[in-house]
This record gives C-alpha cells, structure tokens and sequence, in this order.
C-alpha cells in the first residue's frame, strides 16, 4: 500500500464517530463510541473505526514532570512583545531541565485572525505530504510556510516546522453537520492519531503555540518570539522524570483557541482521561496536561460553563466548605461536584489556560503547587514564582497569592464580540511580513 | 524551504546559555547558570553586593565570601529570585538586608544571622531552620518554616499555605513564627513544638486564618489575634483563652515583631487572643488495632 | 431401616473433663442441639449436629470446650472428593435438593487478591490522610451529563439551572446490602439501622417488609421490592430513602426464595402481610417483568408511586452482565446493584451458590465500560456487592469503577457470625440468622450497631489511607481509576477484560 492509498483510508476512519456528534457537539448517546474518532472523507459515510494510532514510542509512556509556568494578558488587548515571556522564563531556568519549552501567543497573526492556525511538527517529508493532502483535503488553505526559526545553542534535532491557516468551506460544514469547532477538532484527532510522524501542535484562531526541547529561553529564542506580538502570552519550562524529551510533549497543549500550560502531577489522571472518553475525546498523548485542556473543552466550548465555574468543578471546594455555603450557593456547587466528580483534578497542580477570551490561572485544592499573580494597569501577571514576574513587571500595583482552588482570571475587554474588533489592533509585525522577510 | 535546521544542528551543544546565538544578552538574568560577580562595594564590615543578573550560586558564594572576609552587613541589591539566600550559614552577629524579591527556601538551614527582607519573600522560608532571625517586611508563601527547630520568622504582611508545618521544639530550642497578617490553610499542620503567632492587623477583605488550623498538631501553640470558628480548626486542636503567663509571652513577643517589622503595637495588642492548642501529645493512640 | 446415614460428622466437640465445671452453659448457648446432660450433669455432645459455630466455646466459663475437624479419613480421590460422596449420600438418602446458606465457598479466583493498588513516589506527593482533609463522601443517583448555570445578576448570586435528580449521600462509600427481616433477625435490622444512620450510610430491608420499629432510621434505609412483594405497600416504598427492585442476587441468580412458614411467626407475619405459618415464596422472577420495558414500567410505577425518589435495582452478575446493566440503566433505574456469584444468602440450592454467575470484579469492569462506551455512565451510580470482605475489596471495586460497596456477611460477622453457613437451619445460635425468640434476644442491636460502626469506621480511615497513598483527597479521583491499579498473576484475558495493567508495566 503506498502513501497515497494510507491516507485515503484514512479519510474514510470514523465516519461513524463523526454521525454520532450533534451540531452542539454534544454527544448522541445512542450511536456513537468514539465521537471524535475523525472526519469523514468529502462524501463519504463509510463506517470504518480505523486502526491504532501511530506514535513516537514517548506517546506511550504517560508523561510526569514538573515545571515553572508563567502567563500574562493585557485586558485591553494591546500587544506586547513575545520577549517578555522569554525574559520572565528565563528567571525560571532551574525549575526546567532543559528537556521541554515553549510558549503560547494570542493575537499573533492579524492577517489571518479568522484562519485555525495549525502549526503542525513533523518528523519526515512523508508525514508532510500526507498532512498536507489531507488538509487539502478537508479545508481551504488560506496560506502556509514554515515557522520562522533560528539557530539557537541547545536547540538540535527540530522536526519540520510548519504553520497552515485553514479555512472550511461551508459545503463541508453542510455535509459533516458539525461546528466549524467539532470539524477542527475531529481533523486534529485524526492527524494527530493516524499520520505517523505528523502532530498538531496548536490549532487555533488568530494564536500559535511555540514549543520544543530545550530550556524555555532557548526555544523561545528558537522561534524568534520577540518578533511577535500579543495579548496573551504563556510561558513553560518542564522537567519531565521518565522521557527523553519529544517535541510534541512540550507545553503548551492545545487544542482549538485553548492552551494548557501545566506544572505538577494530576494524581487523578485514570479517571479523568475515561470520563472524557465518555465524550469522545481520545486521549493518546497520555500526558496530564492534554487531560486538562480537553476538560476545559468540553466545560467552557461544549458545556457552556464560566470560567470561574468550570475552575469551581476541576478544583472543586471541599464539603465542608460546601456544607457552611448558604442554600442556593450549595446547592450550586453540590450539582458541580456530584457531576463532575470524574473532572476533579486531584493532586498537585497549578495550570494556566490560554484562550480566545483571555486567560486563567488555577490552583489545586490544598495549593500544593506554587501560583503567584500580579496585576499593572491592564496587565494581570501569574507565575510560578513572583520573582518570574517581577523579572518583566518590577512595580506591579498589586501582587497576590491566589487561593487554593480560586482561578485567577483575566479577561480581553470585548471578549465574545465578534474577533474583528481585536483581528487589526495594534498594527504588529504579523507573521506573514516575517516569513517574508526571512 | 527549510529554516536553518542544518545551521542549527552544526551548532555545538552544551551547558552555556549566554551570548551569541544563545539567548540574547538583554535576556539573560538571574535565572541563567553563570560566573559571573555581582559588583561589590564594601565600606568597613557593611558589603554592598549589587545582584542583577547574578545567578544564584555565584551570588550565595560571594554573600559567604564577605562573611568570612569579617563582613557583619551584607546588603544585596536588585536580587530578584535568587534561592538558597542565606542557606546555611552558620554565623553569629551577621545581618544579610536583601532589596528585591529573593527565591525559594531563604535562609533554608540557617543558623545564626539575620535576614531581613524589605519586599516579598517566596515560598520555602526558614525551611528547617535551626537559629537566627528572618524579618520579611512583605508578603511570603507557602511552607514558612517547615520542620524549623529554632530561631524566629517574622512576616509583616500575609502568608500563604502550611505555615509552621512541623515546627518543633527540642530542650531549649522554641522556634517562634509571628506574622503581621493574615494566614490561609494548614497553619501549624503538625505542629510539634514552638509558638506561632497571627497579628491579622490592618484591613483586609481576607480571613485572618483559612481552614484546617492545627490539623494534626501534637505540641506548641497558635496564639491568634481574634476569634476562630471550629470548622476552621483540625480535629486534633482545640481553643483557649491564653492564661496570664501566655499573655505576657504573647506581649513579648509581639512587641519584639513590632519594633523589629515596624508595626503598631498598640494596634497589635488591642484585643483578646485566642490560643489553639493540640489536645495530645499522641493523637493517634487510639486510631490503631492490632 | 431407621436413620441409618453414610455422612459422619463434620466436626469433633472436645470437651475438657479435667477444667469443666458442669454450669450446663453449653447445653443452653448451642442453638443446633448438640449438648445433652448425662446422669452426672456433664456434657455430652452429638458430634453431628455440629456446625463449628462457635457460641459454646465464646461462652464456656472454662474454656473446656474445642471444636475439631472430624479426623476420619475417606480414600482420597481427586475426582471423587469426600465432599461430592457425602453429597451424593445425602441425596441418596433423602432425594433432596442441597440446601445451604451463605455465600460462594469455592476456591475460584479470588481476583481482589491479584490486585494491587499504586502509590505516590517523588513526581506527585502522596497526601497525609490524618491531618488533610480526605473526603469519602458519596452521592448515588443520576447525574446530568452537565451544569448549566445562571450567571450572578440583580444582585442576586448565581443559581443552578439543571435540575438535579435525587441522590442518596453517603458519608463513606460502604452500605449494607438488603437482607430480609424473616431470613435475619429484626436484631440484626435494628443494629443495622442503628449504625447506618450513625455513619450517615444505608441499611437495606431486603424483600420481607419493614418492621414498624424501624421507622425512626428511615431516612437511612432502602426499602427493597422484590417479586414476593412482601409487605410492600405505598407506605413502605415512601418510608425509605430509596427503593430497590431486586432482579436476582448473587448467591442464587435466576432463584427465587423460600422462607419456610416456621420462620413466619407473629412478627414477620404483620411485616411481610401474610398468614402466620404459611411460607413465604418469592417467584424466580417479577411476573410483571417479562423483558425490559417492564422494568421501566415497574421503575416508573415506584417513581411516581414515591415522589420519584432514587430507585435501584439489584441483578446478580451473570454473563450477558453488561448487556443487562446498560440495558437497566435505559430503563431508567438511578443505581445499579451488581451483586456477585460470591454473595450471601439466607438458603440456596448448593449447585446455584457454588456454580452459577461471575465475580463481582469482573462485572464491575465490564459494567462500568459498557456504561462509558454508551455515553451513559452519569445516568446511574454503580454499587457492587458480593464477596466484600475487607476494605482493601472495597478499594479495589471502586477504582475498578464502583460508586460505592455493600456489605452484607461480613456485617453479620462484625455482629457474631461465624460463617457456619446454617443459615437455612433458622438455629443460629448467635442470634442473627433466626427467628427462635430464645435466640434473637442474645444479640442486643445496640451492641451490635457498635461493632458495625467500628468496622465501618476502621475501613473509612483504611481507604482514606490508601487515598492518601495515591495522593488525592476525595474518593471520586479514585473512582474508576484503573490506571491505579495493577494485576499479579491474572492471565492476560482477565487483565484486558478488567481493564488494568500487569503490575510492572508504568504508566
């Protein structure tokens, strides 16, 4: 079987799944197993599951670490210069070990704010073409290039790097009834688990994640991210225990708009990774963090929940503290609890959530993970340490230790608003101009 | 097409991150491994050592250079997340005066000087202290003074989680933990011996202390400034109204943390106290069956 | 010929004529009539009657009195045991059924014995289950598959839009599984309900009705529906906290039950609303469910007969298990109860206790799949029952997908069973498997509720141990989680059917 016909195959796995999911995204509890099992090919309804997913070996081995992590977000939406969450990481250097970096940005590429960005590793030409027809396949490539690098000390083995700005055609839309949202989701599952040597990376609206090995600094300065500008950016330095580092492992973990960059263990991974298989997300990286961002999925983009709840649920309070909650506001977060119980994250974490709205940062239950926050003017600071933050914030107005289980949250102003309103601020170096000059 | 990878994989490999084509020297801080000194300047037994960008491991060599060198003052400025400050440094009559926000685990170990912090102070302070003083005019984290035998933390803002986690005392060794605001969960958790003491001066839309108070304590005591409700507290301590002798232990103390942090101390002093205390020295005694 | 028998006794009654002090306490504590006092005023055993129950040596003031295998030697033979020839003696003899009590005896797999649960070293810290809260508390129901919310406005805080079904709250996730006032004592129910409602947890009045002095701990009792329907009536379905439809039971799936008219004296009598004397039959099935919608039909009938209160519904773990969970989940029921092949009873044919159904890990597993491969495990809380014997079992069921146990015989053992397996004799001595007022009064219910909520609280600080171990503090992290969980000695079938890793294999 050559190339060509492994993709065809391809194309046709899951067709089942993909019937299974309603245009909500929701899950219909009657037909579907995998509901995320892939996109159909263009006319085709054939139902086939398909076969295992193809990994590098780390992908079978769960991925444990812990980290320093940083996050800013201008509420106003000025940009600012990837630089800032170099420098802040860079002051983390010792809580990394050099095996894992990178960064999320939001609002990068003001010429395609409407375009899913996928910024795709791959380890081979073959992985390369075969993603590259599949896109075509399955969406309108609006533009695409490599992503800009440079040579850096202690950056080696890079996979190829490419981003492509997607578009779906309404046609599509029409004959797979899924969300524009469902739709991007079911083609990163189906890259992600059956093109070998091929990973989404990030797979958002007008943001990008930048990661790879070595230390947080290093890859930072890899992808020359002081030559863009945003309004969110996060930041990570991992010190995985059991694997040689993987380029796709690195935080951040994305999927759509939403990026997880995490430190700590989630204890309660067994249980959090079958509920979500409840909802069709398959879980193959076996990594906490991948957990984590497909809960905030299914919590903030499908089930609709705020922010603040959705943080209410993952690090929920304890029953006592429910108990002593006066009747309307315990009965609130008894339901929360008693329905998300299997999305508890139990053990030490401290998470922060890059998304289209903004960005939130999240504590464990009983804070065993350090989480510092700060805020200047628009900006709102969280890292893993204060001295992270004062590194690019030296006065801030305010700086805080978030509570246990209490999200910080920091919102762009207008948020929700059609994205046209944020798509041309600011006037950055885009990353198109870049690619060009390169 | 392909951006530079064959540049980059020619690029030798190695530990150093500075300079050309590693990070950009305006990037480069604290954090970065390096040898670099930080400038000192000495006048008599008072060393100035200016820390920007130092990495700490130069910088803690350099604070135990001046110290041997008959330094009795080193002042550290522009320190910005360098750990270890202070870490076991066995000296008597030495103050170490830190101008930022120093790293993890200050004064980690110490035995002897004083470290005064003027701004905030990160987690792990005083970690298993054996004498000394730490003064921190700011906030600190999690973990103040965990496993710590002796000597004194004072904090003249907040704390953060597990403060005085397994604070002990042995013969006549009682650490002392006094903090000027306000504290949140686990305070005192395992408390084995020593006082801590929680001023929550000042207002604040904060708790004066968050939940599980005490929980597993088993020696010392928590004298707080105010009141705390029983769901707040473990199920191995209970409260008290602090005895005359307590009281004037209390004022001592309290008075010392005053003039030292530069707080109020008529303010500090202007309600009752409430003392949490473990009900046994084995609160396990019974949980067992054999 | 008169009672000539083939089967010697099973057990030897040694008596220590040097220490005993002829008080004739034996005589009166054995309740199978095995002592008789001779001219001198010594004991004299009956060796057959034995059932190794051990009230008579608990009680002899001088410690006089052992309990031995009967040593007698048959030829050996691994196909024909000793146990299949006196078998088939007994039946040669009587052309009866073999009648016995209790749960499962075989040496099958004890697969909770191949388990092993993990621990926190270095990457995750484990948690210290003393000192840090650690949470056990349970909510057995349905659940919506989400929360929606209305945001906080006019000044007033936000508010829950979803409307919850009802939930029972279990303080720790251990319950006590139903067992029939008629087959036990209304002892044993008192003691039962006493604990429950002290650990904030349920008892279960299994298929005999409510006894009226049982009313004050309703709010902790399930009441059971079974297809006798005995002393079931809109009072007693309203009485309880829940309601439980029992399909089957692990001892006897497919069985019915007989509860022989000498057991149903006054007070049975005016519980289950029948005859005195007459027996007590409980068809194999419900003759008004025939196939599933009939359950739902039944389900909904006690829903709206209760003011739609949870309702349960026990089946024993057979083969098609996972099939028939799914299928009642559909139906409409807000727990499950899977009870398995090892669970008790009080009379059962020997060949459906000791050869019918699976283990009760095994149905766990695959129920627990099934209801997730659906999309519908939220839909309904799974109890699993059947061979618990130890919290360490408890443990293990839950991370392999339980909400929470029921313990049926081993709450009997913290109440004085021996495990006699004489249930069906209605002779217990002890008091808990009887109906003779002479014997039902040795167990005061207060005692007894004591020894229960001593288990129950021993077990709650074991599991919170081993949560702290894994390093989460609340059960529902644990819950399910099999990726905590490793097989010893499990072939690889069992393994992959459990869903859980050979020990060796990381994450």
């Amino acid at each position: 079987m050559n190339e060509r016909e492994r993709v065809l195959r391809l194309d046709t796995a899951g067709g089942e799944g993909a019937r299974g999911l309603n245009r909500w995204g929701e899950v219909d509890r009657h037909s579907a197993r995998r509901p995320y099992g892939g996109l159909p090919a263009p006319g085709s309804r054939t139902p086939d599951l398909g076969g295992r997913p193809e990994y590098t070996a780390e992908a079978e081995e769960r991925i444990l670490g812990a980290c320093g992590l940083m996050g800013v977000c201008d509420e106003s939406g000025e940009r600012m210069s990837g630089e800032l969450a170099i420098r802040s990481m860079a002051s983390m250097h010792d809580r990394g070990n050099g095996l894992g970096g990178g960064f999320a940005g939001y609002g990068i590429y003001p010429d395609f704010p409407h375009a899913f960005c996928f910024h795709m590793l791959f380890s081979d030409d073959v992985a390369k073409d075969d993603t590259e027809y599949y896109l075509a396949r399955h969406f309108a490539i609006m533009h695409h290039e490599p992503i800009p690098t440079k040579p850096v000390r202690g950056i080696q083995d890079e996979p190829l790097l490419y981003r492509y700005f997607l578009e779906i055609t309404d046609e599509r839309l029409v004959e797979t009834q899924l969300s524009a949202e469902d739709y991007v989701v079911h083609a990163v599952m189906d890259v992600n688990a059956h093109i070998k040597g091929a990973f989404v990376a990030s797979s958002g609206r007008n943001m990008g994640a930048f990661k790879g090995v070595g230390f947080p600094e290093e890859v930072g300065e890899f992808y020359r991210l002081d030559e863009y500008r945003g309004w969110t950016w996060t930041g990570h330095g991992r010190f995985p225990t059991n694997t040689p580092g993987w380029w796709g492992g690195a935080h951040p973990f994305c999927l759509l708009d939403y990026s997880i960059v995490h430190n700590g263990e989630i204890s309660s991974y067994g249980i959090n990774q079958r509920y979500l298989e409840m909802f069709g997300y398959n879980c193959t990286l076996r990594t906490d963090t991948e957990v984590v961002t497909y809960l905030f999925d299914l919590m903030l983009r499908r089930h609709r929940l705020t922010p603040e709840f959705a943080c209410k649920a993952l690090a929920s309070p304890f029953w006592k503290d429910i108990d002593l909650m006066p009747a309307e506001e315990k009965k609130l977060y008894t339901a929360l609890r008693m329905v998300y119980g299997p999305a508890l994250l139990n053990g030490p974490f401290a998470v922060v959530l890059g998304m289209a709205e903004g960005m939130v940062a999240l504590n464990d239950r009983v804070k065993l993970r350090p989480l510092v926050a700060a805020r200047d003017g628009n900006r709102v600071y969280v890292a893993s340490e204060e001295s992270a933050i004062r590194e690019i914030c030296p006065k801030p107005e305010r700086s805080w230790m978030p509570r246990a289980g209490e999200p910080v949250v920091a919102r762009l102003r207008g948020a929700g608003e059609p994205s046209d309103d944020r798509a041309g601020r600011g006037g950055a170096v885009g990353a198109v101009a870049l690619a060009t000059a390169d | 097409m392909m951006p530079s990878s064959e540049a980059a994989r020619n690029v030798p490999t190695g530990p150093a991150r500075k300079g050309p084509i590693g990070i950009e020297p305006g990037r480069i801080n604290a954090g970065q491994p390096g040898t670099e000194k930080g400038r000192v300047s000495r006048v008599g037994e008072t060393a100035r050592i200016d820390a920007r960008g130092v990495y700490y491991k130069t910088l803690n060599g350099q604070i135990r250079e001046q110290i041997e060198g008959g330094a009795t003052r080193v002042v550290l400025d522009n320190v910005n997340g360098q750990r270890y400050i202070g870490a076991a440094i066995a000296a008597q009559g030495v103050t170490i005066e830190v101008n930022g926000v120093p790293g993890n685990d200050l004064a980690t170990f110490m035995d002897g000087p004083t470290v005064v912090v003027n701004e905030n102070a990160q987690d792990g302070v005083g970690n298993t202290m054996n004498s000394g003083l730490v003064v921190v005019k700011g906030d600190a984290g999690d973990v103040l003074g965990y496993g710590m035998r002796g000597g004194r933390l004072y904090v003249r803002g907040d704390v953060g989680y597990r403060v005085g986690i397994h604070m002990k005392a042995y013969e006549d060794r009682r650490p002392v933990i006094v903090v000027g605001g306000r504290a949140r969960d686990f305070l005192g958790e395992y408390m084995a011996g020593g006082e801590i003491i929680l001023l929550g001066l000042g207002e604040s839309e904060l708790p004066l202390v968050g939940s599980y108070v005490g929980t597993g304590m088993h020696g010392g005591v928590i004298y707080l400034r105010g009141e705390v409700a029983g769901h707040q507290l473990g199920k191995e301590a209970g409260t008290a109204a602090p005895t005359d002798d307590e009281m004037a232990r209390i004022e001592e103390l309290t008075l010392d943390f005053c003039t030292r942090a530069g707080c109020d101390a008529a303010e500090a002093l202007d309600r009752p106290f409430t003392k949490v205390f473990p009900y046994s020295h084995r609160p396990y005694g019974k949980l067992y069956a054999y | 010929m008169a009672e000539m028998t083939f089967t010697r006794p099973e057990f030897r009654v040694r008596i220590d004529r040097e220490t005993c002090i002829k008080c004739g306490r034996c005589v009166h504590q054995c309740g199978w009539g095995v002592y008789v006092l001779d001219d001198e005023g010594r004991p004299r055993p009956d060796h057959a009657k034995c059932a190794a129950c051990h009230r008579c040596v608990t009680f002899c003031p001088a410690d006089a009195i052992t309990i031995e295998k009967n040593p007698l030697a048959y030829k050996e033979s691994d196909s024909l045991s000793a146990a299949h020839r006196k078998a088939v003696w007994r039946q040669a003899e009587t052309g009866g059924v073999l009648l016995t009590g209790m749960g499962n005896d075989k040496p099958y797999l004890r697969i909770f014995d191949h388990l092993l649960l993990d621990a926190c070293q270095v990457t995750n810290p484990s948690i210290d289950p003393l000192r840090e809260p650690m949470e056990l508390r349970t909510y057995l129901g349905r659940k919506p598959d989400y929360v929606e919310v209305a945001p906080a406005a006019n000044g007033l805080g936000p508010r829950l839009l979803t409307e919850l079904d009802p939930q029972l709250e279990l303080q720790t996730p251990i319950m006590f599984g139903g067992m029939s006032f008629g087959s036990v004592s209304l002892n044993v129910h008192r003691a039962l309900a006493m604990a429950a409602k002290e650990l904030g947890t349920y008892m279960n009045t299994g298929e005999g009705g409510l006894h009226a002095d049982l009313q004050p701990y309703q709010d902790n009792i399930i009441v059971q529906c079974a297809s006798g329907r005995f002393g079931v009536h809109a009072d007693y379905l309203q009485a309880g906290a829940a309601v439980e439809i029992k399909i089957g039971q692990g001892a006897k799936p497919g069985i019915g039950g007989h509860l022989p008219g000498e057991k149903i004296d006054e007070a049975v009598s005016t519980t289950r609303m029948i005859p005195q004397g007459s027996d007590a039959l409980s068809p194999a099935p419900h003759h008004d469910i025939y196939s599933i919608e009939d359950l739902r039909q039944l389900i909904y009938a006690i829903k709206e007969s209760t003011g739609y209160k949870p309702v349960s519904v026990k089946i024993a773990a057979v083969h098609n298990v996972a099939a028939i969970a799914s299928g009642v989940v559909r139906a409409g029921a807000d727990i499950v109860y899977l009870d398995g092949f090892r669970g008790g009873t009080g009379a059962a044919p020997t060949i459906i206790r000791d050869h019918v159904g699976i283990p009760i890990e095994i149905a766990i597993a695959v129920v627990d799949q099934r209801l997730r491969d659906e999309g519908i495990r939220n839909r309904a809380s799974i109890v699993a029952a059947g061979g618990i014997r130890s919290s360490a079992d408890v443990t293990k069921a839950i991370a392999l997908g339980a909400d929470a146990c029921a313990i049926g015989t081993t709450a009997l053992v913290a109440l004085g069973c021996h495990v006699c397996q004489k249930c069906h004799t209605g002779c217990c001595s002890w008091g808990i498997c009887t109906q003779r007022p002479e014997l039902v009064r040795r167990l005061d219910p207060e005692w007894g509720a004591e020894r229960v909520i001593n288990l129950v609280r021993a077990w709650s600080h074991e599991l919170a141990e081993v949560l702290g171990a894994l390093g989460v503090n609340a059960i529902e992290s644990m819950r399910g989680s099999r990726e905590r969980l490793r097989s010893l000695g499990l072939d690889e079938s069992t393994s992959r059917m459990l869903g859980v890793k050979p020990a060796g294999l990381g994450h």
